[in-house]
C-alpha cells in the first residue's frame, strides 16, 4: 500500500528559477531566501520519496483560454519544461508516474471530483521552481512527479474547502494503491502578491504568517476562508494559496489520524513581487 | 439574479473573471501566440500588421502598441498572458508589475525590498492607501504631477 510520508509547501516565483539558473543564489538580494531552503535540500536527500504529487498552477503556458480545467492531473510518462517566452529553463525533464496518476484519477473521479486527465502537457515554473528549491540542480530529478494543475488564473479558482476535501480524496486514492510507494504531496504558489494594477506589489506579512499558523494547527478552519479575503488581504494572485489546502487535506490528522510533525518553517520578503513561504510537515504513524 | 462580485470594490485591482475573460479573449490569445519564436519576430517586425491579424478591438490594439498594461487589463487582458508581450520586449515580471503603478523601476524595486506595499488603506475603494485612484500615479511621477 502506498502512503503519504510528508507534505511540502512553497512559493514558486519565476524569478527564483532565474536566480538559480543564472547562478545568482549567493548574491545579497537572493542569499537570505536560499538560506531558508538549505535545510530543505538536505531533508529531501534524507527523506527521498518514490513519487512527488505536485500541486501547482499553470501560468498561461500549457493552458491558454482555449481550455481552462479547474483540476488537471498529468498522467503522461514525461513532461517537458515549457518555453514561457524567455526560453525553457535548463532543468531536467519531468518523469511522470502514469500508473499511480491513473489510479488516483480513477479513484478521485469516483469520489465526485471531476478531474481533467492530461496525457500531453509542458510544465512551467509553477512546477519546476519548487523542484529546484527542494532538489537543487541535479542531472535528473530524484523521483517521478505527478503534475496536478489547478486553475487560479481565471476567477473563480476552486474554493478552499473544495481544495481541502480534494486533498482528502487524493489521500484515500493513494492509500488504495497496491504498491509500497512513499509519496510526498506538495502544495505550491503564494504567498501574498499582486502582479497587476496600481495595487501591484502588495505584501501582507500578518496575513501570510497567520495562514502558516492555521495551515499547521487549524486547516479545516482555514479552508473556510472565502476567496474575497485572499484577494483583499493577500493580493489578486495571493489566491494561489488555496492550492496549499489540497496538500494539507491529504495529511492523516484531518481524518482523525496523527498530527504531522513540523520539520521546517520559513518566511521571506521579497522574491521579486512576492512573499515566500515554506513549510515541511512529516506524517507520523 | 446577478452574481455576487465582492471583489469589485478592491482598489487598483481588476479580477480576471468570466466577464473579463470574454472581453479579452482575442487579446489574450494574441499574447499566447508570442510564445512561438517565429511569431515574436513577425510581431516585432510590424506590430500593427500583426495585431490586425487578430479580431481585437481598436482600444485593445492601441493599449498593446502603447505597452500600457493597465489599459490592456481594463480591456480584458490577464497579466499572465500580457507577460508574453513583456517577454518579447525582454522585460522582467517586476518591470511589468511596476509599470502599472506609475513608479520608476528603481522606486518599485525599493518598495519591494522594503517589504512591499501595505494592505493598510488599500483594502476597499474609498480609503486613503497608495493604490487608491486619487493617489495615481505613484512615486516621483505623482509628486511632479501635483506641483
Amino acid at each position: 500500500m502506498a502512503s503519504i510520508t510528508a507534505s511540502v509547501y512553497t512559493s514558486h516565483v519565476p524569478a527564483i528559477g532565474a536566480a538559480i539558473d543564472l547562478g545568482k543564489t549567493t548574491e545579497p538580494y537572493w542569499q537570505p531566501l536560499f538560506k531558508g531552503y538549505e535545510f530543505s535540500r538536505q531533508w529531501m536527500q534524507d527523506n527521498q520519496p518514490d513519487v512527488v504529487f505536485l500541486v501547482y498552477n499553470d501560468h498561461a503556458t500549457a493552458f491558454s483560454l482555449e481550455m481552462i480545467p479547474t483540476f488537471a492531473i498529468g498522467t503522461a510518462a514525461e513532461f517537458q519544461p515549457a518555453d514561457e517566452g524567455w526560453g525553457p529553463r535548463p532543468v531536467p525533464r519531468v518523469i511522470g508516474h502514469p500508473e499511480l496518476a491513473s489510479h488516483i484519477a480513477q479513484s478521485v473521479i469516483q469520489d465526485d471530483f471531476d478531474l481533467t486527465i492530461v496525457n500531453k502537457m509542458d510544465v512551467d515554473h509553477g512546477l519546476t521552481v519548487p523542484l529546484s528549491l527542494m532538489c537543487g540542480q541535479p542531472e535528473a530529478w530524484p523521483c517521478p512527479v505527478i503534475p496536478f494543475a489547478v486553475n487560479v488564473v481565471q476567477y473563480p479558482a476552486p474554493s478552499g474547502k473544495r481544495c481541502f476535501d480534494l486533498g482528502k480524496a487524493i489521500a484515500r486514492a493513494i492509500a488504495s494503491f497496491d504498491a509500497p510507494l512513499r509519496v510526498q504531496i506538495w502544495g505550491t504558489g503564494g504567498m501574498s502578491h499582486q502582479l497587476q494594477g496600481p495595487r501591484a506589489g502588495l505584501i501582507n506579512k500578518e496575513f501570510d504568517n497567520n495562514f502558516l499558523d492555521r495551515l499547521i494547527a487549524d486547516p479545516a478552519g482555514l479552508a473556510r476562508v472565502p476567496h474575497i479575503d485572499y484577494v483583499r488581504e493577500a493580493g489578486s494572485e495571493g489566491i494561489e494559496l488555496v492550492m496549499w489546502l489540497i496538500a494539507r487535506g491529504a495529511m492523516a490528522d484531518v481524518t482523525g489520524g496523527a498530527k504531522p510533525h513540523l520539520a521546517h518553517r520559513f518566511y521571506h520578503v521579497p522574491a521579486s513581487n512576492t512573499a515566500v513561504g515554506h513549510l515541511i510537515l512529516e506524517s507520523r504513524s | 439574479m446577478a452574481l455576487d462580485k465582492p471583489y469589485k470594490d478592491v482598489p487598483g485591482t481588476t479580477i480576471f473573471d468570466a466577464e473579463q475573460s470574454r472581453l479579452g479573449y482575442h487579446l489574450n490569445q494574441f499574447c499566447m501566440s508570442l510564445m512561438k519564436a517565429q511569431n515574436r519576430i513577425r510581431f516585432k517586425a510590424d506590430e500593427r500588421a500583426y495585431l490586425d491579424e487578430w479580431p481585437m478591438g481598436e482600444e485593445q490594439k492601441q493599449a498593446v502598441l502603447a505597452r500600457d498594461l493597465n489599459r490592456c487589463i481594463a480591456a480584458g487582458g490577464n497579466i499572465y498572458f500580457l507577460a508574453k508581450i513583456g517577454a518579447t520586449d525582454g522585460k522582467s515580471f517586476q518591470q511589468m508589475a511596476g509599470s502599472m503603478t506609475g513608479m520608476t523601476e528603481d522606486e518599485y524595486r525599493a518598495m519591494m525590498v522594503a517589504g512591499g506595499r501595505s494592505a493598510q488603506g488599500n483594502r476597499y475603494v474609498g480609503e486613503d492607501g497608495d493604490a487608491q485612484a486619487h493617489r495615481q500615479p505613484q512615486g516621483r511621477a505623482g509628486q511632479e504631477g501635483a506641483v
